[in-house]
Order: structure tokens, then sequence, then C-alpha cells
């Protein structure tokens, strides 16, 4: 049977009521969600992080293929092309041996750099090389196997090796991955925890009224018209306390953000901005908020419902 | 018009209410319905407004068989019987004119006609000047005429009330046994469960006396008292 337009304006306005007559109950309800979806925000802001850190060590993950000695400069740029069109490629950089050597006296650091003092020029025992950047980290199995594909097509085999720290990378992949894997078993296992505690106060909330419900009952009403109001008012507390919530993770998150932009980006940290999570955390704090504000009150009064 | 055939009503706990109980009572009757503490009187009143079921035999409440009754179809019986307790049972936070109008939004009733209506009722029960307290702020005199009001605003045809004198003072429980008659004299059909022997004695009505689960007197204009 359909609603009647006043019924429904009556259950709005009954819901919205109820939270000022249940003023301090209100208040726990709210208090309980604004805690443990606070916490829930900032472990997800965490996990976020964490993500983000893993996928910036990721990428800095590259191939480097080094050439045989004496590569003409044709072949080298043909070379350059084909791997370049490699559709997991990103970018190929060509690092002649003088600057590979230059690379190499600059890791050495400070104290050995004259270790290569006598090697310039000709006596230059490098050979020349490319860095190959790929888009997705986790391809760059593939991407090295490609390359090895196109040095045995060529007649004159110009590449000798093709490096990308075999091994060294798929251990680190799999450490980033546990990561990620273990930010959202947290964040699962602390939403699932947040819904317990936020509809245990919503049904401690519902049991000191339960009294109401029984007179409600007494006088003729039905099921659904006394679910209604509870149903709203639930929806509106966990909207109303989850916005709330948003705005204070967020709030607290970005003056974090401003005031160790100084000392992280000193150990090369870069913190995932306000405008990449605010959205993400803001949605998922106030869906989940709205939704366990209804789920609390609607598995609640269903108790009282019966007979 | 109620009607028991042979009510038998056991709890799960093994007590027996009501043992083989058969009463009629008719349109725009007046019933006291007397007998001791745990004699059967709440079990027979809650038997009418279906907030319990018979163990056996048939109750008819208005041409509807009680214990039958889909769940579905509970609140809109109940519609038709006002219920009034010792304890009021009014909503704490909702003021008198909340309390009484709420009974009849649970019907769905245009909003024009609930404030008429309540306001009427209120007048009739002595408290319109009241309608903007709180439960807490009256007495419980006035307590007791808001659920009144309450139960008698969807003019059901019966009313069931509960010891509705039970925690007044004499003079007003008059007051409240008035409201009860003029309600009566309007059509409604009333049972009254009641240990006040002294309204019993003064304003003669029906009495039906119930012990240990079983009807031992039934008389038309009878005296309190259930000893046979």
């Amino acid at each position: 049977m359909a609603m009647k337009l006043r019924t429904i304006l009556r259950h709005l306005r009954e819901g919205a009521k109820n939270i000022i007559r249940n003023g301090w109950m209100s208040f726990a309800s709210m208090s309980s969600i604004f805690i443990s979806l606070f916490i829930l925000g900032m472990f997800l802001l965490l996990a976020l992080n964490v993500n983000h850190m893993a996928a910036q060590i990721e990428s800095q993950v590259q191939i480097r293929v080094f050439l045989q000695l004496n590569v003409e400069q044709e072949k080298i740029t043909e070379l350059q092309n084909k791997i370049g069109n490699l559709t997991e490629v990103r970018s190929v950089t060509f690092v002649s041996k003088a600057e590979g050597l230059e690379l190499l006296r600059k890791n050495l650091g400070e104290e050995n750099k004259d270790l290569l003092d006598g090697y310039e020029k000709e006596k230059n025992p490098l050979p020349d090389s490319f860095t190959v950047e790929v888009y997705d980290p986790q391809s760059i199995d593939d991407a090295a196997k490609q390359i090895e594909a196109i040095n045995t097509a060529d007649e004159l085999i110009p590449i000798a090796k093709v490096k990308y720290g075999q091994g060294t990378v798929e251990t680190l992949f799999k450490i980033t991955n546990a990561v990620r894997y273990i930010g959202i078993v947290i964040v699962i296992g602390l939403s699932v925890t947040a819904m317990f505690l936020i509809s245990n106060t919503i049904k401690m909330t519902i049991i000191a009224r339960r009294r109401e419900i029984g007179i409600m009952k007494l006088v003729g009403a039905t099921n659904s018209f006394i679910r209604w109001p509870f149903f709203i008012e639930g929806a509106l507390i966990g909207i109303i306390s989850s916005a709330l919530t948003t705005a204070a993770v967020l709030a607290g998150y970005s003056q974090l953000v401003k005031f160790t932009q100084m000392e992280l980006s000193l150990m090369m940290i870069k913190l995932v901005t306000i405008q990449e999570s605010g959205l993400m955390t803001g949605t998922l704090l106030i869906v989940l908020g709205t939704l366990i504000g209804i789920w609390g009150s609607t598995i609640s009064i269903r108790k009282y419902l019966k007979v | 018009m109620i009607e028991m055939q042979d009510i038998w009503k056991t709890y799960i706990d093994g007590t027996h209410a009501l043992k083989g109980v058969s009463v009629r009572i008719d349109r725009n009757e007046f019933v006291y319905l007397v007998g001791p503490s745990g004699a059967g009187k709440s079990t027979f009143m809650k038997l009418i407004y279906r907030e319990e079921v018979p163990t056996k035999g048939q109750i008819s409440v208005n041409g509807f068989n009680i214990g039958k009754l889909k769940p579905r179809k509970i609140p809109f019986v109940r519609r038709n019987i006002g219920v009034i307790f010792q304890d009021f049972r009014l909503l704490p936070k909702l003021t008198v004119f909340e309390n009484v109008a709420f009974a009849m939004e649970v019907i769905e009733a245009p909003t024009r006609i609930i404030k008429k209506r309540t306001m009427e009722v209120l007048d009739l029960v002595g408290l319109k000047h009241k309608h903007a307290s709180l439960p807490a702020q009256l007495s419980g005199g006035e307590q007791q005429r808001v659920s009144i009001a309450r139960a008698i605003v969807n003019n059901p045809s019966v009313i069931v009330a509960d010891e509705p004198t039970g925690n007044l003072d004499p003079e007003t429980s008059l007051g409240i046994m008035n409201l009860l008659e003029e309600i009566n004299f309007r059509g409604a059909t009333i049972v009254m469960a009641t240990h006040n022997k002294d309204i019993v004695n003064s304003i003669r009505k029906r009495v039906i006396a119930i012990e240990d689960g079983n009807i031992v007197r039934d008389e038309a204009r009878g005296e309190y008292g259930y000893e046979a």
C-alpha cells in the first residue's frame, strides 16, 4: 500500500524531532559513531599513504639495457624506437658510456670518486645503455622479456644484458603487496568493529524506548508506521555524525600534511594530498556512517515489533 | 460485542491463568471485572485487545476471531479498542496534545481533523487548557484523563480499562468514573478491572467476579466481592 504524502512528512518530522527529544541518547550514538569512524578514517588515510609510498618505491624500479660494445648509432636509434614502441614501456632514455661513468662516479660518493680516475674517454670500460621505465611496475618482468625477444630477433644481437634487479624486484613487490593487504584487512576489521560498537549504542537507545514502541502498538500502529521514524532518525544520526567525522579527519590531515611537508620532503617522502584522499575518505565515512545508523536502528527495533 | 467460549490460557511457565471461561458482553454494556490479584483479570483483558492469545477456546471481539487473527491485521483491530492502564502509559517526551493526536496519526487521519478532534476530546476530559503540558507536569488524575482521551479519540466501540483508578485518590477516581460513564453513555462498551469496592458499590453496573481462573459470579447491578 502506498504511503500518503502527509504520512511520509510526518515520519520525517518525527524522526528529526526524536533526535532532539532523546537528546542524550542521540548524543551517545553520535559520539560512538564519531569516535569509531574517526579511528577508521585515520587508518584509512594511513593505508592510503602506505599504498602511495609503495607505489612510489615501485615506480623507481627500472630496466637497464646494456648494449654490446661498438654498436652503431643507427642501430642504437632503431633499438630505442623498438623498445619505446612496446605497450608496457613509458620511456626509454639513452645513457652513453660517458654519462654512465658520471653516474657511477656519483653513486660511489664523494670519498671514493677518484677510484674511477683514468677510466675516461677511450679507456672507459662501460658499455652504452638504455634506462627503461614501465607504466605498471608489476609488469616489468614482461617488458624485460620482450626486450630480450627484440634482441634475439636481431641478427647482430646488439644487447649484452637486460637487468632489472630480477629476484629483488619480486621480493619488493611481495612486501608492498603484503603491506597493501594488511592495510585493507585493518580497514575492513575496523569497519566491522565500528559497526558493532555503534549498533550496540543504538540498540541501547532503542531498549530505553521499548515502552514507547509498546504504546504505539497498543493504539494500533502498524509495524512499518513505527519503524519509519526510527529508520529516519538512525539515518540522520548517521549522516550528521559521519559528516562531522569527515570534517574533523580531513581538517586534521590537511594540518598534518602542511606541517610535515618540509621534514618529509627531505626524506623523499610525499604524503597523499587532501585533494587525492578527501573524496574517497569522505564518501566512505559518510556512506558507512549512514548505513550503520540505519542498520543499527532497523535491527534493534525488529526485536520489539514482534507480538 | 465480546464473546468468549471455553477460554483457557496457560502461560509458558505453566501458570493456568484462565480455566474454561465463557462469557458474553453485549454492545454498550458497562462491566466491572473483580477478583483478587492473580485471579486472571489482566489475562482476561489482554485477550480482548490481543496482547495474548488463548491456549484453547474461541474469543471474538466486534466480530473478529481474535485467536486466529493474522499479525498483519492486529493493528486494525486494536484501533477499535481503547485501552486504559493504572500507570497511564503516556509518552513522557510528548505533550498532552501530541500524546492524544498520536493515536490519530497512526490511522493516518488528515492533520486538520486530528487537530479538531484532539482538542474536542481534550475538552471532554477537561484538559483543553493543558494541551501543551508534558505528562510529568500533570497530576495523576490529569494524566489518567489524558490516557482516556487517547483511548477514545478514534471513537472505539470497546474500552478496556485495567484498574484506571488504582493510583488515584477517591475524589479524583470519581471524576474518572464520571468520564467513563459519559463515554459509555455515548455508545462504547466498557470493561473495567478494579479493586475499588466503593466505586463498584456506589456506581452499580454488571459485575463479573473471577477467582483462580474461573468466573465465580456474574450479576447485573452487582456488588463488590468475589468470595462466593
